[in-house]
């Protein structure tokens, strides 16, 4: 009997189901970047809605369920990326899809002074902060009398019809000009979305993801070996800003109307995320994506009943909160032990087992 | 001239906000529980209230009276079995299940009552004033401060000098000892939600007869209560009122500048202060 001198376990985070979901994900997503040819035009708007409300969800759901900060405040990031990609495209006469660029930078630069105020209140005071933050770009934004001031503004039809990349759809594949418009920014989300999951799933994988999550389960542990809680609170919230406000800015790139009251919405742009995330599942990133398909198809079922909607939609944030922290996701989870984004680590990979040490 | 009538003015204000957050004070000063509902329930209340005078043909200070027993059940009730739940180390079910009873209060109020705004009629009083030196000062916002300071002495008095008083400061400080002591805190944490929603009440009352309301307006006055309470620091009633009162100047100081600066100037003024002074003017407990 010999004690094997090097040993080849190697730590992992995959599993074989996760690894056939990622080939299933891979051909989801290139059905559905292909979904502009044989999808309708009101589909599309819909995958559109689906796929930024998933961005906002997964950005919520890093700042509340990995880094420990309840923001009620994310509506900041979105109006303000909003107003961004509107300056840019009024005032300095960019390409609606350069501006897009624009309300990200602004969002993230928005989270600076942010950070440095709303970092010095714990637990719910940093909520309540973000939410008075929040109402203070609101207020602020509402006296730019350039953009609208309080009533708002629309996107000049010139801009919107020399978009780039809207002559060649037209041209190539015979769109007219609004429906190309859906495309080019439903493309956009396909892509956001895509990046946004990819990004979470390999930051939550890394080392810094590792820091995340033994902070939020000891603060003062994860202090003692060293992890910089405080500097990698701000970088994920600077960075969920950035993911927030491109978001903000391609949502409304695609309504073409903006006003600081729908742009700063704690209500669309917060409320429905958490509701969101918490159905889904908080902590998980499979929790945003079912999260955001059960409150699409509730929406969908429910419009007709205006403020019933909304009222069936609390009790079931409530319900789950109260009854099932984890959300659907987790109690799918808990039953069968499938996970699509594992991010566990686990030792594998020992070949001296095999031969009966 | 002017000036001292809007600080005047804006000191009275304070009374309304510290009445907001008199209730919020003191269920967060005993079970750290952030209620983000507790706008939407001082709407509730007010409705409440006109739903009594309407039926009844009261006046608002009697169906206020009437109004309170019943709220403190309410509030109890809503303790006892929802929110202590949620209680505990991780502040997140509290928040988010505060946050979806707030939606959820807000759209049955729609549901009920259509978005009209409505207001609650003390007749001549609405208008009346009374000159105090070189100031005119109406007499409602002038009742509305003195109940804010009546509510604030009482609540001192509740705390420190009852039995039930130093109940919630021992489950306060340590839960686990004073249940051991024969306290119950699950009990405890009902009754405190209960007399939060007696100030409820009241703060409901000047609410609905100072300006209109609707089901909407909740969230906004749950900023302006947070706000003067983390002014003030965490466990301070005075404090509390202090905090109203800075957002309320701030407000009408701005508003006399530009109407359209009200609200921003209050927000301001709490970032101000939260940036000098983090833990709020006279904070008394350490969170």
């Amino acid at each position: 009997m010999t004690m094997p001198a090097q040993t080849n376990w190697t730590v992992e985070t995959r599993t074989r189901t996760s690894t056939i979901f990622l080939g299933l994900a891979a051909v989801l997503v290139v059905v559905l970047a292909l979904a502009p040819f044989y999808a309708s035009r009101s589909l599309i708007q819909d995958l559109f809605f689906i796929l930024t409300m998933l961005v906002l969800a997964q950005g919520w759901n890093l700042l509340a369920g990995y880094a420990g900060l309840v923001s009620v405040g994310q509506q900041a990031f979105v109006g303000i990326g909003a107003y961004a990609m509107f300056g840019g495209v009024i005032l300095l006469d960019l390409d609606p899809l350069v501006s897009i660029a624009l309300g990200g930078i602004a969002a993230a630069l928005l989270a600076i002074p942010t950070a440095f105020f709303t970092f010095r209140l714990q637990g719910a005071y940093f909520a309540i902060g973000t939410w008075v933050v929040a109402e203070i770009v609101r207020l602020t934004v509402a006296q730019w009398k350039a953009l609208g001031g309080g009533t708002g503004t629309s996107l000049p039809r010139s801009a919107t019809r020399e978009m780039f990349g809207l002559e060649f759809l037209k041209d190539t594949f015979g769109f007219k000009t609004s429906a190309a418009t859906d495309v080019i920014t439903f493309w956009l989300a396909l892509v956001l979305a895509v990046v946004t999951v990819g990004v979470v799933y390999r930051l939550l994988r890394s080392r810094q993801g590792l820091g995340l999550a033994a902070v939020r389960d000891n603060q003062n542990a994860a202090r003692s070996v060293g992890v910089d809680a405080q500097r990698i609170k701000t970088i994920v919230y600077l960075s969920t800003a950035f993911i927030t406000g491109l978001a903000g800015a391609l949502i409304y790139v695609q309504k073409a109307r903006i006003s600081p009251d729908a742009a700063f919405s704690v209500l669309d742009w917060t409320a429905y995320v958490i509701f969101i995330v918490v159905i889904g599942g908080i902590g998980t990133i499979e929790g945003p994506i079912i999260g955001v398909l059960v409150f699409f198809a509730l929406q969908n079922s429910l419009s007709g009943y205006g403020s019933w909607y909304l009222l069936v939609l609390g009790l079931l944030g409530i319900v789950i909160m109260l009854f099932a922290p984890r959300g659907l996701w987790g109690l799918f989870t808990d039953r069968t032990g499938i996970e699509l984004f594992p991010i566990r680590r686990r030792l594998s990979g020992d070949p001296n087992e095999k031969s009966g040490g | 001239m002017i000036w001292i009538d809007t600080i005047v003015q804006g000191v009275l204000l304070g009374g309304l906000y510290a009445l907001f957050a008199a209730g919020l004070s003191l269920v967060f000063g005993i079970m750290r529980l952030v209620n983000l509902a507790h706008g939407d329930l001082i709407v509730m209340a007010a409705y409440l209230i006109l739903v009594l005078v309407t039926l009844l043909g009261i006046d608002p200070f009697l169906a206020a009276l009437i109004a309170a027993p019943f709220l403190f059940g309410v509030g109890w009730l809503l303790q006892m079995h929802v929110l202590n739940r949620t209680l505990g180390p991780d502040i997140l079910p509290p928040l988010l299940v505060t946050f979806g009873l707030s939606i959820v209060i807000q759209n049955a109020l729609l549901e009920g009552f259509s978005a009209d705004s409505k207001r609650l009629s003390v007749g001549q009083l609405e208008t009346a004033s009374l000159a105090l030196g070189p100031v005119n000062v109406g007499v409602m916002p002038l009742l509305t401060f003195i109940s804010a300071i009546v509510v604030i002495v009482a609540l001192n008095r509740l705390f420190y000098s009852t039995s039930l008083g130093r109940a919630f400061r021992a489950t306060s400080d340590d839960a686990v000892t004073a249940s051991l002591m024969g306290v119950r805190p699950q009990n405890i944490f009902a009754t405190a939600t209960g007399i939060a929603m007696v100030v409820v009440t009241i703060a409901a009352l000047y609410l609905g007869t100072r300006a209109n309301f609707d089901p909407t307006i909740g969230p906004a006055r749950l900023i302006y209560a947070f706000e003067a309470v983390i002014i003030g620091g965490l466990g301070s009633l005075w404090g509390t009122l202090a905090g109203g009162i800075i957002i309320g100047v701030a407000q009408t100081l701005g508003a006399a500048i530009n109407p359209e600066w009200q609200i921003l100037a209050g927000h301001v003024a709490f970032v101000v202060v939260l940036l000098l002074r983090p833990r709020g003017l006279f904070p008394r407990a350490v969170d």
